[in-house]
C-alpha cells in the first residue's frame, strides 16, 4: 500500500494526513475535496480546486473534475472523510429559485464555517452546541447577537429544564439575546420573522439547524449505509479498500459526531494504515462547550441518569448558577450534567476517560473545594513547620521564645526560622505576638 | 600580657549543592570547628536553606572517605597508597584499551564539578583515554531544556538575565519547578510577584500560587500548546515582537489550533476556565517570565515540552527584553558550567559541537593535538550506562562526582550493568551507594578544601575558596587526573592541577565559543567583579553579558525559533495491572542521590527513608494505611516506601522522592525511555502499582 487517497481536504482529512506521516507514511497522499457541483454554498469552490464526481470500486480509483476537466484518481486504500452537510430548515426566504442559500444566509456545519458570518447585527437559529458556541464567539466580537431557538432553552435536551435555563442565563448575561420557545417563519433580507410576528434585524443569519452526514459518494457506490457508512472497528467500510472516518462514519449504530470523536478516528486510522495495532474504541457521547461563556458539559444522555443500578447525585445552586447531575455505578461516572463547576468537569472528565473511581468527598470534588486535611488535625500540630526551608517546628520555637528569644530576629538567630525564604516572618511574628500577649495576661491572673 | 589569638581562618565562598549558589562565608577550623553564615550576595541576600546551614557537616562525616580503597583477592575493598590504588587503575585501563580499544573505557562526570575538573576530566578523556564514551549526569538534569534553549535562541544559558530581575516581576509561570523546596533562597525574588505554578502536586510552591495548575504527569506538553492556543484566539499575542524578533510563528500556531482548551482540559485535567486565566494573567502584565524546571523538563519528550513553553513566551513578547523572559532554573551546583566545557557526550569546551571542524580545530590546538586524533560524539548517559558491560559497550568505567547507581534510570538494571564491568573507579569524598561496588575508590577533596570556579543558573562565574586543607591522604581531581594520564604516559605539564592553570587553558579553550570565558580571569573575580559569559578577551575588559539577547538572539539572523511539536503521552500509559502514575522528585532536606545529606543527621532527621505520597482515597482502594510500608511496583521492578497519605493529591498519580539508597531507590520503579532529541530519561511519569509491603 503506498497511494492514499482522501476524499475531502478539511480539518479531519488534514489531521489523518499529518498523523500518517508523523507514524513514518511515506507513499503518497492525496486528497480531494468532497463537496459535489450542487452546493449551496456561494461561491462553491475557488477555482483549481479537485472535487469528486465518483467512486469506481472496481477499478480502485475516484473521478473528479479539476477546473472542468474529469480526472481519474487510483487509490490502494481510500479514506472517505467528507464533513457533514449543513441541514437547512423549510423556512422560506433561505433558498433562491437556483436553490442557493440567498445572500446574507450562513448555514454552518461545523465551527469552521464561522469566518462567513459578516455585518453587525446577527441571528442564530438553532438550540445545539454549535448554536451557543457561535452565538458566544460573536457576542465576544461585540457583535449584536441573537439566538433564537423552538425549544425553551439552547440545549434543552442534552442538558435538562433547570440547566438549559442557567445557560440561557448566562448567555444573556454575556451579551447574547436569547429568544426560546419561538419558530421562525420566514427570512427577508435583512430581517428574520418569527411565528409571533416579531421582526428581528439580522445582518446575516446564521442556521446551526443540525447537520447530516454526508453518504452520497458511499451510496452511489453500493457502500453498506445505514443513517452515516456503516465502519468496524479498523473503520473499515463494507469494502476492505476504503475507511471512513468522522462525521459520516457509523459504528456500532451509532453516528460519532463532533471533532474529538473525529480526530481519535483519525488518529486511529493513521495507526491501522501504517501497520501498527489499533482499533477505534468509540467513548460515550459527551458534550464539552468550547466556550468562555459558561462550563458544560454532558457524559452520556439525559436518559442514562437514571440507568437502573447508579446512585444519583444532585447539586443545585441557582443563584450562582451551578448545577450538577452524576449518575454512578461503582464510583465510576455513567453519565453527568455538569453546569458552571469548571474544576468539576475538568476532573470528572478525566477520571471517566481513565475509567478510574471518583474520589470519596464528592461535594469537595463538585464544588473544587480545596482538599481537607488527611486526618484528625483539627487542633494545632505542634510539629509541624513554621519554618520550611529550615524545618522549624512551632514547638522549636516556642523553646527558643521560653529561653528568651521574643523577637523574629532573635527567633532567627536562635533557631534559624526565617532564614531560608523568609516566607515565615508573619506567621513568626504572629506567635511571637501571641506567645507575648500570653504571658501578659497570665501575669496580669497572678497579681 | 598573653599573645593575641591567631585570627580564626575565613572564606567567602558558595554553599556546595545547588545551581543557585548561595553565597557564604566559612569560619573556623579542623579543630574549633567549621561555621557557616550566609552572605549578602544578590541570589540569597543573606539567607539560606537547611542545606546550606548544615552544609559542614559532610566535612567531617564519619565514613568520609580518606584513603584511596582496592578491591582484593577476597572481593572487599581494602585500605591502599595512592601508588597502588593508581597503579591499579593505569594498568587496568592499558590493559582494556589494548584488549577492547579506546572506546571500551568510558568516563561519567557529574554537574556538581567545578568548572575546571568538568574541563580537565572531558580532555582526559578525549586526548589520554582517546573515548568518544563521556557523559555525566547532568544529562538526567537540564539537558532537555538546553537543547530546546539551543534550538529556540541560538544559546542555552539557564536564565538570560539575572535572578535579581525576577524581584520586579509582576507574574511568573512556574512549569514543573517546585523553587520552595528546591531552591528555597530562591523564592524570596518570587515574593512580589503573582505566581502561576503547573505542578501534578500540591507543592510548597503550588500553595503559594495565585493560580495552580494540576495536570496529569506526563502531560505538560499538552498544557503549554493549550496556553498558545488560546494566546492566538484570544488576539494576545505579541505581533509586533513576532513579526521583528522571531521565525517559524505560522507553523507553531498552526500547530496549536488543535489544542482547544477544552481538548487539553479532558487530557490533562486542568480546567479549560483555569487555562484562559493562565494566559491573561501573563499576557496582562507589565512584567511577566515563563520558568521551567525537571517537573516538565524529565521526560521522553522533555525538549518538546519546554520548546512549547518557549514558544508561548515568545508569543508573548517575553525573551530578550528587560522585565521579561523564559528561563530554566537547573538543578545541579555546576549545572550550567557542568555543561559547558567537555564533559557532556558531544561537546567540546566553550559550548562547543564535537562534530564542528572548526571546533575541533580550535580545541585540538589548545590540547597539541591532531584534530584527527580527537574522537566525535558518544552516547549520552543512559545510553552509556546501559551499555556497559555488553558486546558493544565499555568494559571500563570512571566516576567522578555521580552516583548512578540510585540517580539514573531503571536502577535495578544499571546497577547490575556497574557490576559487570572488568573495572569501575569512582572518584569521591564518600562511600555513595555506586562507590561501594566500584573496584577502586579514590578519595577526593570536598568543596571546602578546594579552589576553582563555578557557573550559576544565572550564567554568573564563581569562585569557590578552600577554608580547610583536606585530609592527608585525600587528593584533588585534577590531582588525581594529573597522576593518572603521567601514570598513562603522558607528560606532566599535560594535565596541571593546579586549578588557577587549569582555569587558564579553560579561558583559552572556549575562547571564540559560545560559552566564551576567555575574558575571566581568577584577578577579576576575586577583586569582587560580577561575570556572566559570554565574557570574550578583549582591549579593554569586557563587562561579561548579564542579559542575553536585548539587541539579537543568537541564531545567525538573530531571530529566536518558534519549535513546530505537537503532543505525544507518556512512554508508558496506565493500566490495569498498573493504574496509577508515578512521579519522582526531590524533598527539601535531601539532595540528588543523598550521598551527602543523608549524612547529616539534622536533614536526615526529618526524612530518613523513602516515602510514598498518595491520595487517601487511592491508598484505602489499594489496602494501605498511613505510616505503614508499601510496595511500589512497575513494570521494570519495584522498591519499598513509607506511606503518607496527602489529600491534596490527584487521584490517579504517586509520588516517591529518589534521594534513597537500596529498596528505597525510586529509580527501580522509572522508565529508561529517553528524549530523542537531548536523551533525557522520562523521571517524572511511568505507570505503577501500589500494594502493603509483605515482609
Amino acid at each position: 500500500m503506498n497511494n492514499v487517497l482522501i476524499v475531502d481536504n478539511g480539518a479531519v482529512a488534514q489531521r489523518l494526513a499529518e498523523r500518517m506521516r508523523h507514524h513514518g507514511y511515506e507513499g503518497t497522499l492525496t486528497t480531494l475535496a468532497a463537496e459535489p457541483a450542487d452546493s449551496r454554498r456561494r461561491p462553491p469552490f475557488p477555482s483549481g480546486t479537485r472535487t469528486v464526481t465518483a467512486l469506481d470500486r472496481e477499478r480502485h480509483r475516484v473521478l473528479a473534475h479539476v477546473s472542468g476537466t474529469e480526472t481519474a484518481y487510483p487509490y490502494d486504500t481510500l479514506v472517505l472523510a467528507p464533513e457533514a452537510r449543513p441541514l437547512i430548515p423549510g423556512i422560506p426566504g433561505l433558498v433562491s429559485a437556483k436553490g442557493y442559500l440567498t445572500e446574507g444566509v450562513v448555514a454552518l456545519g461545523t465551527a469552521s464555517g464561522r469566518a462567513r458570518i459578516t455585518g453587525d447585527t446577527v441571528v442564530v437559529l438553532g438550540e445545539d452546541a454549535l448554536a451557543v458556541e457561535t452565538a458566544s464567539t460573536l457576542a465576544a466580537r461585540s457583535v449584536d447577537t441573537t439566538l433564537v431557538c423552538a425549544s425553551p432553552y439552547p440545549l434543552y435536551t442534552r442538558l435538562g429544564e433547570t440547566c438549559s435555563a442557567m445557560l440561557s442565563e448566562q448567555l444573556e448575561q454575556a451579551g447574547v439575546t436569547v429568544i426560546g420557545g419561538k419558530t421562525a417563519v420566514r427570512r427577508v433580507p435583512g430581517h428574520l420573522r418569527l411565528e409571533d410576528g416579531t421582526t428581528l434585524r439580522a445582518d446575516t443569519l446564521a442556521l446551526c439547524t443540525g447537520a447530516a452526514p454526508d453518504t452520497r459518494l458511499a451510496l452511489d457506490a453500493d457502500l453498506d449505509v445505514h443513517d452515516g457508512i456503516v465502519v468496524d472497528d479498523q473503520l473499515r467500510t463494507s469494502d476492505p479498500r476504503i475507511h471512513a472516518i468522522g462525521d459520516c462514519a457509523e459504528y456500532d449504530g451509532h453516528l460519532m459526531a463532533g471533532v474529538g470523536a473525529a480526530w481519535e478516528q483519525a488518529e486511529t486510522l493513521a495507526e491501522i494504515l501504517t501497520g501498527r495495532a489499533a482499533a477505534y474504541r468509540p467513548r460515550p457521547s459527551a458534550l464539552r462547550l468550547g466556550t468562555d461563556v459558561a462550563d458544560v458539559c454532558t457524559i452520556g444522555s439525559l436518559a442514562d441518569l437514571h440507568q437502573p443500578g447508579t446512585r444519583l447525585i444532585s447539586l443545585t445552586d441557582r443563584a450562582n448558577r451551578r448545577y450538577a447531575r452524576l449518575a454512578l455505578r461503582d464510583e465510576r461516572v455513567i453519565a453527568a450534567v455538569l453546569f458552571g463547576l469548571p474544576q468539576a468537569i475538568a476532573t470528572i472528565r478525566l477520571l471517566h476517560r481513565q475509567g478510574q473511581r471518583l474520589p470519596s468527598d464528592r461535594l469537595g470534588l463538585l464544588l473544587g473545594l480545596p482538599p481537607r486535611p488527611a486526618s484528625h488535625s483539627a487542633e494545632v500540630n505542634e510539629n509541624a513547620p513554621v519554618c520550611l526551608c529550615n524545618n522549624v517546628s512551632r514547638q522549636t520555637l516556642f523553646q527558643a521564645w521560653q529561653a528568651g528569644s521574643h523577637t523574629v530576629t532573635a527567633l532567627a538567630e536562635a533557631a534559624r526560622a526565617t532564614t531560608g525564604c523568609g516566607g515565615c516572618s508573619r506567621s513568626v511574628e504572629e506567635l511571637c505576638g501571641a506567645w507575648a500577649r500570653e504571658t501578659r495576661s497570665e501575669l496580669e491572673k497572678a497579681s | 600580657m598573653s599573645e593575641l589569638p591567631a585570627p580564626i581562618p575565613e572564606a567567602n565562598t558558595h554553599c556546595p549543592y545547588c545551581a543557585l549558589q548561595c553565597g557564604t562565608q566559612l569560619r573556623g577550623d579542623a579543630a574549633v570547628g567549621v561555621k557557616v553564615q550566609p552572605r549578602d550576595f544578590p541570589v540569597n541576600l543573606g539567607r539560606l536553606c537547611q542545606k546550606g546551614w548544615t552544609a559542614t557537616e559532610v566535612l567531617n562525616t564519619a565514613d568520609r572517605l580518606t584513603r584511596p580503597l582496592v578491591r582484593g583477592a577476597d572481593g572487599r575493598l581494602q585500605p591502599a597508597s595512592w601508588d597502588t590504588a593508581l597503579d591499579t587503575v593505569a594498568e587496568g585501563l592499558n590493559r582494556i584499551r589494548t584488549q577492547h580499544g579506546p572506546d571500551a573505557v568510558a568516563v561519567f562526570g557529574g554537574g556538581g564539578l567545578t568548572n575546571e575538573k568538568a574541563y580537565l576530566l572531558g580532555k582526559f578523556a578525549r586526548v589520554t583515554l582517546g573515548t568518544s564514551q563521556i557523559d555525566y549526569n547532568g544529562r538526567f538534569c537540564m539537558s532537555s531544556a538546553a537543547t530546546a534553549g539551543n534550538a529556540a535562541f541560538g544559546l542555552d544559558r539557564d536564565l538570560p538575565f539575572p535572578v535579581a530581575d525576577l524581584r520586579s516581576a509582576q507574574t511568573v509561570l512556574l512549569a514543573g519547578a517546585n523553587v520552595a523546596e528546591t531552591m528555597p533562597p530562591l523564592m524570596q525574588h518570587l515574593d512580589q510577584s503573582q505566581l502561576i505554578v503547573m505542578d501534578p502536586r500540591r507543592t510548597a510552591t503550588a500553595q503559594r500560587a495565585a493560580l495552580h495548575l494540576q495536570p496529569a504527569p506526563g502531560t505538560d506538553l499538552a498544557l503549554a500548546l493549550g496556553l498558545l492556543h488560546i494566546a492566538v484566539v484570544e488576539g494576545l499575542i505579541d505581533q509586533d515582537y513576532v513579526r521583528k524578533r522571531t521565525y517559524g510563528f505560522d507553523s507553531a500556531a498552526q500547530r496549536a489550533m488543535a489544542w482547544w482548551p477544552e481538548r487539553v482540559e479532558e487530557i490533562t485535567g486542568v480546567a479549560a476556565r483555569t487555562q484562559r486565566r493562565a494566559v491573561r494573567m501573563l499576557a496582562e502584565s507589565r512584567s511577566a517570565y515563563v520558568l521551567t524546571g525537571r517537573g516538565v523538563e524529565q521526560h521522553s519528550k522533555g525538549t518538546d515540552t519546554v520548546a512549547g513553553f518557549i514558544n508561548v513566551a515568545l508569543a508573548l513578547g517575553l525573551p530578550g527584553r528587560i522585565g521579561s523572559g523564559y528561563g530554566c532554573l537547573t538543578g545541579q551546583g555546576n549545572g550550567q558550567g557542568g555543561r559547558e566545557h567537555g564533559q557532556k557526550a558531544d561537546q567540546l569546551p566553550g559550548y562547543r559541537s564535537i562534530s564542528d571542524p572548526t571546533a575541533r580545530a580550535h580545541v585540538a590546538r589548545v590540547w597539541g593535538v591532531a584534530p584527527t586524533g580527537l574522537p566525535g560524539p558518544g552516547r549520552s548517559a543512559y545510553e552509556l550506562l546501559d551499555v556497559l558491560g555488553r558486546e558493544q559497550g565499555p568494559r571500563g568505567l570512571l566516576v567522578f562526582g555521580s552516583n548512578p547507581a540510585v540517580s539514573a534510570p531503571h536502577a535495578s538494571h544499571v546497577t547490575e550493568r556497574l557490576a559487570s564491568l572488568d573495572l569501575l573507579v569512582v572518584a569521591d569524598f564518600v562511600p555513595s551507594e555506586t562507590a561501594r561496588m566500584a573496584d577502586v575508590v579514590l578519595p577526593v577533596t570536598q568543596w571546602a578544601e578546594e579552589e576553582g570556579t563555578l557557573t550559576s543558573l544565572e550564567g554568573r562565574v564563581l569562585r569557590r575558596r578552600p577554608l580547610l586543607p583536606p585530609p592527608p591522604e585525600v587528593r584533588s581531581d585534577l590531582q588525581v587526573l594529573h597522576d593518572l594520564a603521567v601514570r598513562l604516559g603522558e607528560r606532566a605539564g599535560r594535565y596541571p592541577a593546579d586549578p588557577r592553570e587549569v582555569f587558564e587553558e579553560l579561558r583559552a579553550a572556549s575562547r571564540g565559543g559560545r560559552a566564551d570565558y576567555s575574558g575571566i580571569t581568577y584577578e577579576r573575580l576575586d577583586a569582587g567583579e560580577t561575570l556572566h559569559w559570554p565574557c570574550p578577551d578583549t582591549r579593554a575588559p569586557h563587562p561579561g553579558t548579564p542579559r542575553l539577547f536585548l539587541d539579537r538572539f543568537a541564531h545567525p539572523d538573530g531571530r529566536a525559533r518558534f519549535a513546530d511539536v505537537d503532543y505525544r503521552g507518556p512512554a508508558e500509559e496506565i493500566s490495569p495491572s498498573y493504574p496509577l502514575y508515578a512521579t519522582t522528585g526531590r524533598v527539601l532536606a535531601h539532595y540528588q542521590s543523598g550521598a551527602q545529606t543523608r549524612r547529616v543527621a539534622e536533614l536526615n532527621e526529618p526524612v530518613p527513608e523513602a516515602f510514598l505520597e498518595v491520595h487517601p482515597d487511592t491508598a484505602a482502594r489499594c489496602g494501605l494505611a498511613d505510616r505503614s510500608l508499601a510496595r511500589v511496583t512497575s513494570a521494570r521492578g519495584g522498591m519499598t516506601a513509607r506511606v503518607r497519605l496527602d489529600a491534596t493529591m490527584r487521584l490517579d498519580t504517586v509520588f516517591v522522592p529518589f534521594h534513597f539508597p537500596d529498596e528505597g531507590r525510586a529509580n527501580l520503579f522509572t522508565h529508561p525511555a529517553l528524549d530523542p532529541r537531548s536523551g533525557m530519561p522520562e523521571f517524572k511519569v511511568c505507570a505503577v502499582r501500589i500494594a502493603p509491603y509483605q515482609e
